[in-house]
């Protein structure tokens, strides 16, 4: 089993904890991991995107080119990497913020409006949680309780508090994507 | 018979290379006086800069580091913050410390690295062979001003004491002079107060000692003694210019 | 062993705390600034010290004093830093003082870009500074990879009294893998009776004085062949590189870091395609392993030399190959990383004209 993703939005989307969280389920299942940054200086509102791979095998490349699947945040991201999904994998993009539908017809699409479920979670900031739990119910690599558990490491014990609103954006997404398959 | 003059213990016995009338020697022979007076010479480590001192690892009787051109004050601060319990002086010349250096100095004074500095201004690249320093003169004559120093060409002089003095760092900020008995005695007072400022840890201490070229300069050992009191002393004054409680 | 996701900057800068390093002096610059902020936290909680630098110059001589007087001590940057850090090492390797300098590379020359590139081979490799030195040269590619690295610099450091490197790129220093703290053991390693401490006159050791200056020439000629002989026990000693399917291999790629890493993926779909491709992968850039490629180049049809630069281990590779075979070379540059489907279509290319 190996996984090439790539997730990309705005900064400030929590895009790139997005990636962190399935890199370090990853880890948590036993597998091999990479997460690797776009850097520089983007700030809040310029472009974030990452590159994961999980692996049972030792990672060679940790850039990404051919995405199994790739999580778009925002419409430049999806313009720009909808071109890196392999034929036959998957585009799950933001509906709530991209009103285009990707072009490419070689390709599973996945529509999330990731705001709106988010707000139906209890926390308009968890829209990446509904990403989240949208690769989940895509492609069931992680139980919830892993995906927890990755969030709780990265979080620590102060945002104890939005725990349950993102358990919930994460059950929500995961029910989205499954009704779409 | 009573022995009544002898050679500081914090100095090796070996010829000091310096040349005839230049006053490094007596400023060496002050450093070494203060740390046999503190009793601190099996823990007092030294850094020698670039310039006319570069061997002062050689006369200094001590554990010591020679540095490269200016960095003496870098090399000084990971010294001391590695071992807090030791004396760390620094002996740096006017190229040395006001020029390649400036950045080196301003920054330990103003972190107040518990360090010693001397600083030797003889207003001159001496080593080099008497090209023109930071502190060199208005009109002063140097193998890089030959007729001599202008200030639409070449730029006005720094004082390094008075600038430091502004910086909340230091503990000490002083200028002396070694041209006469007199202020050869309040030099070493100066010196010995800010090892022991050091060692209190008071904060940074400098002790600007203004000094002869005879070489560079082109003047007699004793003509040399005169030029500074004539010349340097009035756009360099003696004193103290921070010294905190 | 417990396996934690860190980012390669902090976990190079904690297996150095780890490996018993207590003073790290440093400078803020783009693609390393993890480091000299996880030591800024980290160090005062073993009773160590962090101190940001006026600049990368102030920076390694505070390097210099801290080794001077016996402690473990590290600097990091990035390549104009590590530019602005030569003068010191060099003055660190002429007075002989062990310690870490890691570069995490960005695009040059000057101030270039501040993404990821193998460019700094040369520098490093060569020294870097002014007179005629050596460092040992490790180049990690993968963040454990980098941890196991910085640990053994510092021991390599002690033992030959000589800065090492960690040259790692942009992309190892941002990237987050899994890692095992290994749990660090020091050999045995020389005592440092050379440092400046303090000195007793009637201690019995010699006063320390911590110098490069030899005014005598021929007092600096016995000085530098002591130090040759220092470089060869090194290169001796030292060498580390790994190999992949190089037994029937007839294309032979010579890739580090990174780089190499990306090459295997290369790797793996060429030889899907059945086409014999192998790999060396040079863990130690200097002492450099010329010989596993030149018993390579004598069975390979090609050498495909891939970098993050214009050009430069390529040459250190023709030398070793002195003529058996081709040597090609593919370089990205400027921050850009070659992708798996370029180093591909160049197997694929090579693979035509065999």
């Amino acid at each position: 089993m190996e996984r090439q993703l790539i997730i990309a939005g705005f900064g400030g989307q929590g895009v790139l904890l997005i990636g962190q969280l399935l890199a370090y389920s990853g880890m948590l299942d036993g597998k091999n991991v990479s997460w690797m940054p776009s850097y520089g200086p983007e700030m809040r509102g310029g472009s974030a995107n990452c590159a994961v791979v999980i692996s049972d095998r030792e990672i060679g490349s940790p850039k990404v080119e051919d995405a199994d699947i790739v999580i778009a945040m925002n419409r430049p991201s999806m313009e720009l990497f909808e071109k890196n999904v392999v034929p036959g994998g998957t585009l799950i993009y933001n509906s709530s913020l991209i009103d285009g539908k990707p072009t490419r017809d070689d390709i599973r699409v996945i529509a999330v409006p990731s705001g709106e479920i988010a707000e139906q979670a209890g926390n308009l900031r968890s829209a990446n949680m509904v990403m989240l739990g949208a690769y989940t119910g895509l492609t069931e690599d992680f139980s919830v309780a892993t995906l927890m558990d990755a969030l709780r490491h990265k979080m620590g014990p102060s945002k104890e508090k939005f725990m349950p609103a993102n358990q919930k954006a994460i059950e929500l997404g995961i029910d989205c994507a499954k009704q779409q398959l | 018979m009573a022995v009544v003059f002898d050679r500081p213990k914090a100095l090796c016995d070996v010829p000091l290379h310096y040349c005839p009338g230049c006053t490094h020697g007596i400023i060496h022979r002050l450093v070494a006086e203060a740390i046999d007076e503190l009793g601190v010479q099996d823990k007092t480590i030294g850094v020698a800069p670039v310039g006319c001192a570069v061997f002062a690892y050689n006369y200094f009787n001590c554990d010591m580091y020679e540095a490269a051109h200016g960095r003496a004050p870098a090399v000084a601060t990971g010294c001391k913050r590695t071992q807090k319990d030791k004396v760390v002086f620094t002996y740096q010349g006017d190229g040395d410390l006001a020029s390649i250096g400036a950045a080196e100095i301003v920054h330990a004074a103003t972190r107040g690295e518990l360090i010693t500095t001397i600083f030797v201004n003889n207003a001159i690249y001496g080593m080099t062979g008497g090209q023109m320093a930071p502190t060199t003169l208005i009109g002063q004559k140097s193998t890089t001003s030959p007729l001599g120093r202008d200030v639409e060409r070449n730029g006005n002089p720094i004082r390094v004491s008075e600038m430091l003095a502004t910086l909340d760092g230091p503990a000490l900020i002083q200028r002396v002079s070694v041209h006469d008995v007199k202020h050869i005695m309040e030099a070493k007072k100066a010196i010995k107060k800010a090892f022991e400022y050091q060692i209190a840890g008071k904060g940074f201490t400098l002790i600007e000692v203004l000094s002869t070229c005879p070489t560079n300069w082109g003047l007699s050992a004793v003509e040399s003694l005169k030029w500074l009191e004539e010349n340097m002393i009035p756009k360099y004054p003696l004193g103290v210019m921070k010294e905190v409680q | 062993m417990q396996r934690q996701m860190m980012k390669g900057n902090e976990a190079i800068a904690e297996a150095a705390v780890q490996a018993g390093c207590r003073y790290f002096f440093g400078y803020p610059i783009t693609p390393q600034n993890e480091i000299p902020e996880y030591m800024s936290l980290r160090l005062p909680q073993v009773d160590g010290a962090f101190l940001q630098a006026e600049s990368e110059v102030s920076a390694i001589n505070m390097v210099y004093g801290a080794a001077g007087a016996g402690a473990r001590v590290m600097t990091s940057s990035s390549s104009p830093g590590i530019s602005l850090k030569q003068e010191g090492i060099s003055y660190i390797v002429g007075a002989e003082l062990p310690c870490v300098i890691v570069n995490i590379v960005r695009g040059g020359p000057g101030l270039g870009s501040i993404q990821p590139s193998q460019s700094d081979y040369y520098q490093a490799t060569r020294g870097g500074g002014h007179g005629d030195y050596r460092m040992c040269v490790y180049a990690p590619a993968t963040v454990q990879e980098a941890v196991e690295l910085t640990q053994k610099a510092f021991d390599v450091a002690d033992k030959y009294r000589n800065p090492v490197m960690l040259l790692g790129d942009g992309v190892i220093g941002q990237m987050m893998e899994p890692v095992s703290m290994p749990e660090y053991k020091m050999p045995v390693l020389p005592q440092k009776d050379w440092a400046a401490t303090g000195w007793n006159p009637n201690s019995g050791r010699a006063r320390a004085v911590i110098n490069s200056l030899y005014i005598d020439s021929a007092e600096l000629e016995q000085h530098n062949i002591k130090l040759q002989k220092k470089y060869d026990a090194i290169a001796e000693n030292e060498l580390l590189y790994k190999t992949e399917q190089l037994d029937d291999a007839d294309i032979v790629i010579v890739a580090y870091g990174t780089t190499a890493r990306i090459a295997l993926t290369a790797l793996r779909r060429a030889r899907e395609q059945g086409v014999k491709v192998g790999l060396i992968r040079p863990i130690t850039l200097w002492p450099f392993p010329s010989e596993v490629i030149a018993k390579a180049s004598s069975s390979a049809k090609q050498m495909l030399v891939v970098e993050m630069s214009m050009g430069q281990m390529v040459d250190d590779v023709k030398l070793a190959v002195q003529g058996n075979c081709p040597v090609q070379f593919y370089g990205r540059t400027g921050g850009m990383i070659p992708g798996v489907n370029e180093i591909y279509e160049q197997i694929m290319h090579l693979k035509e004209g065999l």
